[in-house]
């Protein structure tokens, strides 16, 4: 008997009297297995998307920025609001998989690998935006700093906007090696079970020849636990970042110091929503209901209503300071521009507070917590209502700024403003059906670590200890 | 690379893997290595492996990387194009403060991955020989190294009575060269998987 205790009132992780070779099989499975016909039908949608996606960004490359219906006033419109929607849903993966990991949180294991892949996919997706928005995309190289023949001109170094090309570029590199690190054993695992050669040989290249080697994962815990330390305050910096973008620019309604903490408040509520929309349909599609449990999503639950909660907060304070300031500029768009609802914007404002703050407020009831539909329901009305905040923080402030004369007319995206949004879905829901047919979605070897302790099967063996009585327990484990 | 003799020993439980280590050792054999499916806390103190210094090495990439930001921004601001930003200081520190935080983490995560391969030798198109396919899956693989003396009847008998299920005596190369696995024997025969 292997005496590793966790309580038996914590609920486990792993369902089934699982064994390690169990595991191997119940997640390489859909690897191995032909895929299913839903399975094609969901990566052709997302192609298609991508497809209208690249022509709408061909069409804006072609012909510039004018295929957008921003204006002198509104500058920023849908573009950066998918943006920094796309960078926040990024966050998840990471505080799963580092801020979790330095928690010693057991039940990162089930969700990790997926949160990390749509970590990478996310961030992949929102840095497309600014890099069209250049207009002149061919350029883009201008933002690197290196000695060049226009000066040499340097790059802006005291400006957030560079602080953002380093925060998401060293965000994208560095969750992209946590998680190619993670892989690789995996891959092995893949590799030596492999019936084909193609995918022998595939697997062979993807897992770097790992063997398994003691002293390997030794050095491997410490990398893995380094990466966490690293990404731990660099998530938290990237979202800070983002909000610098708007909190140090003198336009009302940006102007303020709570930006920080409310947007990686509000980056890790949207994140964990998409977590929960991938994760439920993967637990279904490949049955993998034993691993990611209703425990799983429950625990993701309680995230969402206290981020949810956070950014409710936030927005209440908001509020507050736009009237106790008595600044009649912040107050205007605060109780004018958003808040009254006939004004212009007006409903996306009133959209955000029922998709943000009111609704995630059913899950402080354990039964809608451990509801997949509610759940998945809610996931989706909260990306819709983080959407929705960064409209208004973007749009709402700009159209009607210090200048009557240059207030803007209504702004509207154009069809390819939306094509390039959808396209962005596109290039998303294209790579994560890739990676969930030819990727171990879930982190075979971190289960496999933490089956003996939170595995149902070992839990019950467990339980029979705990009834025995002193003498038979005594009689069974002590050392003689 | 020369090829040595090997003596395998696959266990099932990590239970009964710690023990037979421990008595290996005391019985003096030279354990090559252990190879696992995942990461087995203690094995390595069990195995009687020194603390990885792979930490240590992060902590240099990354005060390389503090060090890099700080000279070269305060270089280019202050030295080779001061430029006037509404009068504000050329030497503008906290404004600096994130770079210099992106780049100490990213030079940290990158060295300490390169190292970690390096140290490792893990790269693409990197073979090394397998002892047991199901070391990736769920079997715990000791393999000690013989020499001239090793009475390998002995050692496997030995090995069977702590709990080995399996034990098998090996000729192979360790290290690494470049090869592919699809030449290897493919335990697992095909079989047809019903999707889920």
């Amino acid at each position: 008997m292997h005496l590793k205790y966790e309580s038996q009132l914590r609920e486990p992780l792993v369902y089934g009297d699982k064994t390690y070779k169990q595991v191997t099989e119940d997640i390489v499975r859909p690897i191995e297995a032909k895929p299913t016909k839903l399975w094609y039908v969901g990566f052709y949608i997302a192609v298609a998307l991508l497809m209208f996606g690249v022509y709408s960004v061909y069409r804006e490359v072609t012909y510039g920025i004018g295929q957008w219906n921003l204006n002198k006033t509104v500058g920023w419109g849908w573009d950066i609001t998918n943006f920094v929607w796309w960078v926040g849903i990024g966050h998840a993966g990471t505080l799963i998989s580092a801020i979790l990991l330095l928690f010693r949180q057991g039940w990162r294991t089930g969700v990790n690998r997926a949160a990390e892949a749509m970590t990478i996919f996310a961030v992949m997706c929102a840095g497309q935006f600014p890099i069209f928005h250049m207009g002149r995309v061919w350029m883009a190289f201008f933002v690197l700093p290196y000695p060049n023949s226009r000066g040499p001109l340097w790059v802006n170094f005291n400006s957030p906007l560079l602080w953002d090309v380093f925060a998401i570029s060293t965000y994208f590199t560095v969750s992209l090696l946590f998680w190619y690190s993670g892989l690789i054993p995996d891959f092995a695992t893949v590799r030596d079970r492999a019936f084909t050669k193609l995918r022998k040989r595939l697997y062979g290249i993807a897992s770097f020849g790992w063997t398994g080697s003691t002293k390997h994962w030794q050095r491997h815990e410490s990398l893995s636990l380094v990466l966490a330390g690293l990404s731990t305050p660099l998530v938290l910096s990237v979202h800070t970042i983002v909000s610098f973008d708007f909190a140090t620019s003198v336009i009302p309604g940006w102007h303020t110091t709570i930006f920080p903490p409310y947007f990686v408040a509000g980056a890790i509520f949207s994140g964990f929503a998409m977590v929960q929309t991938l994760m439920i349909i993967v637990r279904k599609v490949f049955a993998m209901e034993d691993y990611v449990t209703i425990g799983h999503i429950e625990a993701m639950n309680k995230v969402i209503v206290l981020t949810g909660s956070i950014v409710g907060i936030a927005y209440l304070t908001e509020l507050f300071m736009g009237w106790y300031s008595q600044n009649k500029y912040e107050g205007y768009t605060f109780w004018y521009s958003r808040a009254y609802l006939f004004s212009p914007y007006g409903w996306s404002y009133w959209g955000m507070m029922a998709c943000n703050v009111l609704s995630p407020q059913i899950f402080w009831f354990r039964k809608m917590r451990r509801n997949i539909f509610v759940t998945f329901f809610m996931s989706i009305i909260v990306n819709i209502g983080m959407w929705f905040e960064r409209f208004v923080i973007i749009v709402t402030s700009l159209y009607r700024d210090y200048l009557p004369s240059s207030w803007s007319v209504y702004y509207s995206p154009t069809i390819w403003e939306i094509g390039f949004y959808a396209g962005t879905f596109g290039l998303f829901f294209t790579c994560f059906f890739l990676f969930a047919k030819y990727f171990p979605v879930i982190a075979i070897a971190e289960i496999k670590y933490v089956l003996k302790t939170t595995g149902e099967g070992y839990k019950n063996q467990m339980a029979n200890i705990e009834e025995q009585k002193l003498e038979e327990f005594v009689h069974e484990h002590a050392h003689h | 690379m020369a090829k040595k003799k090997f003596v395998v020993g696959c266990f099932d439980d990590e239970a009964v893997l710690f023990p037979a280590v421990k008595k290996v050792r005391t019985a003096g054999y030279k354990i090559h290595d252990v190879y696992t499916p995942f990461a087995v806390h203690g094995l390595d103190h069990a195995m009687g492996l020194r603390e990885t210094s792979l930490h240590t090495a992060g902590f240099i990439y990354g005060i390389t990387g503090t060090a890099t930001a700080l000279s070269s921004i305060s270089w280019i601001f202050t030295k080779d194009w001061p430029l006037n930003i509404g009068g504000k200081p050329h030497f503008a520190l906290p404004a600096w403060i994130p770079i210099m935080f992106e780049l100490t983490v990213l030079f940290a995560a990158v060295g300490m991955v390169l190292t970690f391969c390096y140290l490792c030798q893990l790269a693409p198109f990197v073979k090394k020989h397998h002892f047991h396919a199901r070391a990736t899956d769920d079997l715990f693989v000791m393999v000690i190294e013989c020499t001239d003396k090793t009475n390998t009847d002995d050692l496997q008998a030995f090995l069977s009575s702590n709990g080995a299920l399996e034990t098998k005596v090996e000729v192979a190369e360790d290290g690494w060269w470049l090869g592919r696995y699809d030449k290897d024997e493919m335990p697992f025969e095909e079989k047809q998987i019903v999707a889920a």
